[in-house]
């Protein structure tokens, strides 16, 4: 019954997808919609086998245990996505020193390519660590199976045509320009979809859960869960050329619709790669360190402040713009306090590790999650720095808001998703432990070099290109020409460049590592930290 | 307190509502008046809405991602008004949505580009960045003068404008589609009547191949305007304090 409501659902949506492929307004839309009439037809396809085969749908099955199938699937898409992710991102740094790489076609210039980077990292990869994280970490610490059976399997896959629908359309020219969010209306609405079925899967696992209290990871997921959906609805409000056709107005304009933009903008940094992330440390550090969450108090007071205080500080993106000075105030302000909540959770964090520090000798999945931590504590400190207008005069529109971008997503957000995955992967396909513990080290140097070179050349040439900017001579006149300081920017994106590359060869050691732990090999290696490899595995806690 | 809090953790609801409750509060008080406060929705002499061959080009600067290396926001500090001309107003932005004030600039702010270059040199620098500023990075859009810009749908755009609130008039929605090709062919009947509708409207062939309107006589037309609407010996700024 429910595959033949199901296959309704899908067939309609294929005839939907084909009609208005036919009627559109312009190609880009006509494109999407065979995208679309595509997913559903596979769909259809998959669903029918699936039947044919006599109902093998894991949920009738297995309903008592954990729905683990849809966390592996995640867990080979965060791998994927992340290395499409930093390549694209190696690829325009590259562009950036040296121009001829654009290649003169449309499709690979800069403009086009660097949506593509960002929403890969941000949504692809990070999305993916989230749903993944977040299905696995809900049902571990509710006692109970996902909520509304294959449901969970709809947001995955629905995700995944988000993102072919958000990254084709970037490289065809569909756009709304609002950094971080640009997808066009109709890829919108579909977003809308999943997320409430993400919602309804994680509320509803949340309801039968067979511990009295709901885990603080739990709190941080769901609060990101909800507060995506509210920016997201609100700074996409917009009005379509044609109901058939890829265009939209935006709903508000000019000051209005900047604040709106920077209010979703800081937030999608603030909830989605913040507060979801941080629903991964409180639940995957003390699992690997085998110790308890540092305080609860803390993790208490850390969760309403940080949610509070992260709202206001939006502003901050637009210091000495034409937003009223009141408004631009307050966002400091606000970016300043939220300090105390980040370093408070950085704290919960680290310390965690109390009486088991030895630890980060002898693993080096601990080291990956602590570094990941410490670069947290590091942006966040950074943040607030860049937040005061004074700095800001200074940063803004330079590459120290690239480099400042790159050590909280490389270093925070990337480095505790390698975390997570390396917890996961031995768990999830049932292995004594990884394939090779050395190569975690290897990741782990490459990634964390690669960081630093990333951030310390944009950090010098950042300050560097804001200085050239404002500087004056003795009879008055301003020293430099635009375009001189755009040629001094040559060797650090070169320096930067190759940061990144070292990022991307550390991830690729890392899906090497994984596909083999999958496969059920393990490498025949010298122990690490002199110790034997059981007690460094991961397995014995 | 913290044993209150145990409430909170025993209730999905009532974590779900609070967490929500919490996370408005700071929207709402920061951009709600933004509607209403006098700096923020004044009304500057000279400000008018797009010409559809200029509002093409503004797709065509987003379809690009233009935005991604170019601000379009002057800041009120020395060097910024020096090189780049009076700070932004809010009012200049009025009728853009969505915004393109832009966050970054690995390439200089456009806000007041307009009549700074000749419409030749914007065409070779689009067409081969490198061959005008030999430090440039920037991608090559010669792509631009080979495509046709796509007219038949103006008023289509100038509705979904009105809809969110650009005060075209009916007239202008009747007309876009003709006034698009005629602001680029300066010769034509329909070239007063854009000016008459759209005032300091620049009617030329800007891309310098009259035998057809392309998208890069559209970029062209919108770079051009830039900044260049509002007069600013007579515009006070004591009357907008911020």
């Amino acid at each position: 019954m429910i595959s033949l409501g199901k296959m309704a659902i899908y067939s309609l949506g294929l005839v939907l997808a084909i009609l208005a492929a036919s009627k559109a307004h312009d190609s880009l839309f006509a494109a999407h919609a065979v995208v679309f009439a595509l997913a559903c037809a596979i769909a259809i396809i998959v669903t029918a086998k699936r039947t044919g085969f006599g109902g093998n749908t894991a949920a009738a099955t297995n309903s008592g245990e954990y729905m683990d199938s849809v966390v592996r699937a995640g867990t080979i898409a965060t791998m994927f996505w992340g290395l499409a992710g930093f390549l694209v991102g190696v690829i325009i740094a590259s562009q950036l020193a040296f121009p001829v790489l654009n290649l003169e076609w449309a499709f690979t210039n800069f403009g086009r390519l660097r949506p593509l980077h960002t929403s890969a990292v941000v949504f692809a990869f990070g999305g993916n660590a989230l749903l993944t994280t977040s299905f696995y970490v809900v049902q571990r610490t509710t006692g109970a199976r996902l909520a509304f059976g294959n449901l969970a399997w709809f947001v995955f896959w629905g995700y995944q045509l988000f993102i072919v629908l958000a990254a084709t359309g970037y490289l065809m020219g569909v756009t709304q320009s609002k950094e971080y969010a640009e997808p066009e209306w109709y890829i919108d609405i579909w977003l809308t979809i999943v997320w409430v079925a993400y919602l309804l899967v994680f509320l509803g696992t949340l309801y039968k859960r067979k511990e009295p209290h709901i885990y603080v990871a739990n709190w941080f997921y769901l609060s990101f869960i909800v507060t995506i959906a509210m920016l997201h609805l609100v700074n996409n409000l917009a009005m379509p050329v044609s109901f058939l056709g890829s265009k939209s107005y935006s709903a508000f304009a000019g000051v209005q619709d900047a604040l709106t933009q920077w209010w979703y903008g800081h937030n999608a940094v603030g909830f989605f790669l913040t507060a979801g992330f941080l629903g991964m440390m409180y639940y995957f550090v003390p699992k690997q360190a085998n110790r308890p969450i540092y305080s609860y108090r803390l993790s208490i007071i850390h969760f309403w402040s940080l949610i509070f205080l992260y709202i206001w500080a939006g502003p901050h993106h637009l210091h000495y713009t034409a937003l009223p000075d009141w408004a631009q105030t307050l966002g400091m302000a606000f970016s300043i306090m939220l300090w105390m909540p980040s370093w408070g959770g950085m704290i919960n964090g680290l310390m965690t590790l109390s009486g088991a520090w030895d630890k980060l000798r002898t693993d080096p999945i601990i080291r990956m999650m602590i570094i990941s931590v410490a670069f947290y504590g590091m942006s966040t400190f950074e943040g607030p720095l860049m937040s005061i207008k004074a700095v800001n005069s200074l940063s803004h529109y330079t590459d120290w808001t690239i480099g400042h971008v790159h050590s909280g997503a490389l270093g925070w957000v990337g480095m505790i998703s390698f975390g997570a995955l390396y917890y996961l992967t031995p768990k999830l396909w049932n292995r004594d432990r990884l394939y090779s513990l050395r190569l975690i080290n290897w990741h782990f140097w490459l990634a964390t070099l690669g960081i630093v070179v990333y951030a310390s050349s944009m950090w010098v040439s950042g300050i560097m290109q804001g200085l050239m900017w404002r500087e004056y001579d003795a009879q008055g006149f301003l020293v430099y020409s635009f375009a001189e300081s755009v040629a001094a920017m040559h060797p650090f994106y070169i320096i930067r460049a190759v940061g990144g590359a070292m990022y991307l060869a550390g991830g690729l050691i890392m899906a090497w590592n994984m596909y083999q732990t999958i496969r059920g090999n393990i490498r025949d290696e010298a122990p690490m930290g002199g110790v034997t490899s059981s007690d460094a595995s991961p397995a014995k806690a | 307190m913290i044993e209150k809090h145990e409430k909170i953790e025993k209730s999905a609801t009532l974590l779900l509502i609070l967490s929500f409750v919490v996370v408005t509060i700071g929207g709402l008080v920061e951009i709600a008046p933004l509607f209403y406060v006098q700096n923020t929705i004044e009304k500057v002499k000279g400000m008018r809405p797009y010409t559809p061959l200029e509002l093409a080009g503004r797709n065509v600067y987003i379809r690009e991602g233009c935005y991604l290396c170019h601000s379009q926001m002057i800041r009120p500090f020395r060097d910024e008004v020096e090189r780049y001309g009076h700070y932004s107003l809010a009012a200049e932005s009025m009728y853009d949505h969505p915004f393109q004030w832009g966050s970054k600039r690995t390439g200089p702010d456009l806000a007041r580009v307009g009549n700074r270059y000749s419409d030749a040199w914007h065409v070779q620098h689009l067409v081969n960045p490198q061959a005008v500023v030999p430090e440039s990075v920037m991608p090559r859009y010669a792509f631009l003068a080979k495509t046709e810009v796509r007219s038949d749908d103006a008023s289509l755009h100038l509705k979904a404008n009105v809809v969110v609130g650009v005060p075209y008039t009916k007239e202008m929605v009747k007309n876009a589609s003709a006034d698009m090709i005629a602001q680029a062919t300066p010769d034509s009947d329909g070239a007063e009547a854009v000016v008459a509708r759209y005032p300091k409207a620049q009617v030329r062939d800007f891309d310098g191949d009259p035998s057809k309107v392309t998208e890069m006589d559209a970029l062209v037309a919108y770079l051009q305007m830039l900044g260049t609407l509002v007069d600013f010996k007579a515009y006070k700024a004591e009357d907008n304090l911020r």
